[in-house]
């Protein structure tokens, strides 16, 4: 039994192991990584897969799938773009883009629950759309010259305390996650939805409503994505977060949350996020292939889902 | 086939599970293999069909010790488990699923169809049952899916047949056909070990008992020479007294009515009321709409017309959230799919139909819901190590506790349950009377659906019956008896 618990507790930690091991092993044969501002610059290229992250454990903890998010983010980020271009200030656009993307979310969260049909169906659908819809508003071309608004340089590039902004806000929202997740009674419903959503509903969870928060949610996180992404490179792109619903899955997947929804930490989450950001930074410093990459990151996800198959 | 098993020990990670058990099968009986929940009978087994390994002991078959690696190793010495969730793939056709894995193959490899429905028509036919092997499996009912386990194992020549609660679903029929098959088979020969809760069944079917308690041997006896209640003394290894604790009944005033409660083409017209502090039973054969009602009355039913009245006032139960807002509560027949999320702690199950309570401005507060869990599991004697225990490493009735404290703490006027006993072993039985009791004591009105008549009739003030829909008549305690029901649940009248 005692022994039993111990392997869990380990297991509990894989995640976090592997990414220390990760960076040792890379640190030691770089000098290169392990510098401080490396360790910056990875923290804050890993917050854009992060935020995104963080809706989809939520989502995939419902028991449900987030394959929209990519194009969330990119249609999001084109209105934001046409609105600041169109005169509108940078700070409302940007509070504007997120009700969008929490909008968009929401589509999603309604063929879920009122359509009926099934998460990878219903956001394949949305995914779809949205990518559309980005291509046909932006005519296919990059929307740039937004100006030099302050907000919306400073949400990307600025700095506090000489820690880069989106770093501060992948903590404060990786906190407010957490606090949501675990200790609120909006986290119970969460997780019960994936655990056995017909017990949760028979004692009184709304189980629709909560389907639809956690995808408005990741639609909010998308957006918050790419208004980073807007505020770094200086234009929006109609390509833009194509495939990020891929890195957020794996994520989650590294971070130890079931796939079958209901079991899963959001702490997990991100440690899988660093860990594949330590990934893409370390690989690229040590000048491996891109294509390379991919391999490797395929086969770390593979080991680390492994080794936390439980029982 | 003659089996003997002797001084079986098996332990699960330090957690001793049989010590020396052990039991003697003979050519051609039906032998009850009986115990609480835990107790090891599947367990063993599990080691006779090669699903586990045991530890030490021996088990000899046809005067040989034998030690089977795997199911199919067993299988083909024909000794054939049936296990009490079928293992019935229900996209597929009773042919296809009869002949999984060991379809007949033509020369080129491909499936011979003809030759397997032949097989299929004519071990169909050897049992008596009528189905077509081309039928759907999920076009089936429970029973004559169970039949098709059954002809299954006789397609391997099965010898010995195992077969765990194998009318845990089936109707009264559907169970008297079980039975006859069952005993044409001991005619031909086949020992069959029947592993059951239901003492009834027992001592109509069955030659010999085996009794195991935590997972030792205790006794062999001929049926003939035993009873009940010897038999339960035997299991729990004391005298559990009355099976149905006494009640202080003050029943009061109607708290609780139904009025034409109609979902068409499921129940019609459904109208009867419950009184404070009273316990309703509601009895029928499976399948007569009982638990449809129930969910309907708790809001989780689409398309239901009718009135329902608490304390004088109509409410709306459109979904379950607004009939527990309005002081109902529903334990429902299958805890492990409707009840409990199995892989959560006894502290999150618990919770989660308390969440308001413990809870404020949407934070919840670790200690109110610590103070809460605990009174549960001390109130209701749930044996665990602690709040966090996982509910999947309970047995069956403490699961069901851990729904009764689920709703006990949402103080409902009107508690439904459905099922309360199924697959609870006779000890936590006895304490889940007494809880029911106690609720009504403090008069909270009792519904409670049973297919187990003993069980109704020890409960209840009131008993309804219930046949295709149609509510057939309302007994009270002093004209019911297991003829009467029978006689409404079937088609009779009184």
């Amino acid at each position: 039994m005692n022994n039993k618990k111990a392997v869990n507790r380990l297991q509990d930690f894989g995640a976090l192991i592997a990414l220390i091991l990760l960076v040792i092993v890379i640190g030691a044969v770089s000098p290169d990584f392990r510098t401080v501002s490396n360790f910056l610059s990875l923290l804050r290229q890993s917050s854009i897969n992060g935020f995104i992250a963080f809706g989809m454990t939520c989502v995939i903890l419902t028991g449900g799938i987030d394959l929209s998010v990519g194009s969330t983010l990119a249609l999001s980020t084109a209105l934001c773009a046409g609105l600041i271009k169109s005169g509108v200030p940078a700070g409302p656009a940007m509070l504007l883009a997120l009700l969008i993307g929490t909008a968009l979310g929401m589509v999603s969260g309604v063929l879920v629950t009122k359509g009926r049909l099934q998460p990878f169906i219903a956001t394949l659908v949305t995914m779809t759309v949205y990518r559309g819809l980005t291509m046909i508003y932006m005519d296919g071309k990059p929307i740039s010259g937004l100006g030099d608004s302050f907000v919306l340089k400073f949400v990307g590039k600025g700095k506090l305390f000489g820690i880069p902004v989106p770093v501060i806000l992948f903590i404060i929202i990786f906190a407010v996650f957490m606090f949501l997740l675990e200790k609120t009674v909006f986290g119970r419903r969460v997780y019960s939805t994936g655990s056995n959503w017909k017990a949760a509903k028979l004692a009184g969870v709304n189980i629709d409503r909560t389907k639809l928060a956690v995808y408005a949610i990741s639609g909010g996180m998308a957006a918050l994505s790419g208004l980073i992404l807007l505020s770094r490179l200086g234009s929006a792109q109609p390509n833009l977060g194509d495939g990020y619903e891929l890195d957020a899955i794996a994520a989650v997947a590294l971070g130890g949350t079931s796939m079958n929804g209901g079991r899963g930490r959001i702490w997990g989450t991100f440690v899988g996020v660093l860990i594949i950001a330590v990934l893409n930074n370390g690989l690229n410093i040590l000048g491996v292939s891109s294509y390379y990459q991919e391999v490797v990151k395929g086969i770390v996800i593979l080991i680390a889902v492994l080794s936390d198959r439980k029982r | 086939m003659q089996i003997e098993m002797r001084g079986i020990d098996k332990s699960f990670g330090g957690n001793a599970v049989l010590k020396s058990a052990g039991f003697l099968l003979d050519h051609g009986e039906i032998h009850a293999l009986m115990g609480e929940n835990g107790a090891g009978k599947s367990t063993l087994m599990k080691i006779l069909t090669g699903v586990y390994t045991k530890d030490a002991g021996t088990v000899i078959v046809n005067g040989q010790e034998v030690c089977y690696k795997n199911p199919q190793e067993a299988e083909k010495a024909g000794i054939v488990f049936i296990h009490q969730e079928l293992n019935v793939l229900f996209d597929l056709t009773v042919e296809e699923n009869m002949f999984l894995g060991k379809e007949i193959r033509s020369r080129l490899g491909v499936c011979d169809k003809k030759a397997m429905r032949a097989e299929v028509s004519k071990v169909l036919d050897r049992l008596g049952v009528k189905i077509a092997p081309d039928q759907k499996m999920s076009e089936l009912s429970v029973g004559q899916q169970q039949m098709i386990e059954i002809a299954k194992a006789l397609m391997v020549d099965a010898q010995v047949l195992i077969m765990d609660e194998p009318t845990a679903a089936l109707t009264q029929s559907e169970t008297e056909v079980l039975f006859q098959v069952v005993k044409n088979l001991r005619k031909k020969g086949v020992s069959i070990v029947y592993i059951s809760h239901r003492m009834e069944e027992i001592f109509e079917l069955c030659d010999r008992i085996t009794i195991l308690r935590d997972g030792s041997y205790i006794d062999t006896k001929r049926i003939a020479d035993t009873d009940m209640n010897d038999v339960v003394k035997m299991m729990i290894g004391r005298e559990i007294g009355e099976r149905y604790p006494a009640r202080d009944c003050r029943i009061g005033k109607t708290i609780f009515q139904v009025k034409g409660l109609t979902c068409p083409g499921v129940f019609k017209d459904v109208s009867f009321e419950v009184h404070e502090g009273e316990v309703l039973g509601v009895a029928g054969l499976m399948g007569a709409g009982r638990t449809e009602i129930m969910q309907a009355i708790f809001g989780n039913m689409p398309h239901v017309t009718g009135t329902i009245l608490l304390d004088g006032k109509e409410i709306q139960n459109k979904d379950p959230r607004e009939a527990m807002k309005n002081g109902i509560g529903f334990i429902t027949e299958d805890r492990k799919v409707e009840g409990l999320m199995l892989e959560e702690s006894i502290r999150k199950n618990i919770a989660l139909a308390n969440l308001g309570r413990i809870s404020k401005n949407g934070v919840i507060q670790k200690k109110a819901e610590q103070d809460l869990v605990q009174e549960g599991i001390r109130e209701l004697h749930i044996k665990c190590f602690n709040q966090e225990h996982e509910c999947n490493n309970l047995s069956g009735g403490n699961q069901q506790k851990v729904v009764f404290a689920k709703w006990i703490y949402t103080e409902p006027k009107v508690l439904i349950l459905d099922e309360p006993t199924r697959g609870v072993d006779i000890g936590a039985k006895k304490e889940i009377y007494t809880i029911i009791n106690e609720l009504a004591a403090k008069g909270v009105a009792i519904i409670m659906v049973s297919s187990e008549l003993p069980e109704v009739l020890g409960m209840s003030d009131r008993i309804m019956v219930v046949r295709e829909g149609l509510v057939r008549g309302v007994l009270n305690k002093e004209e019911a008896n297991q003829e009467n029901i029978m006689i409404l649940a079937t088609g009779g009248s009184l």
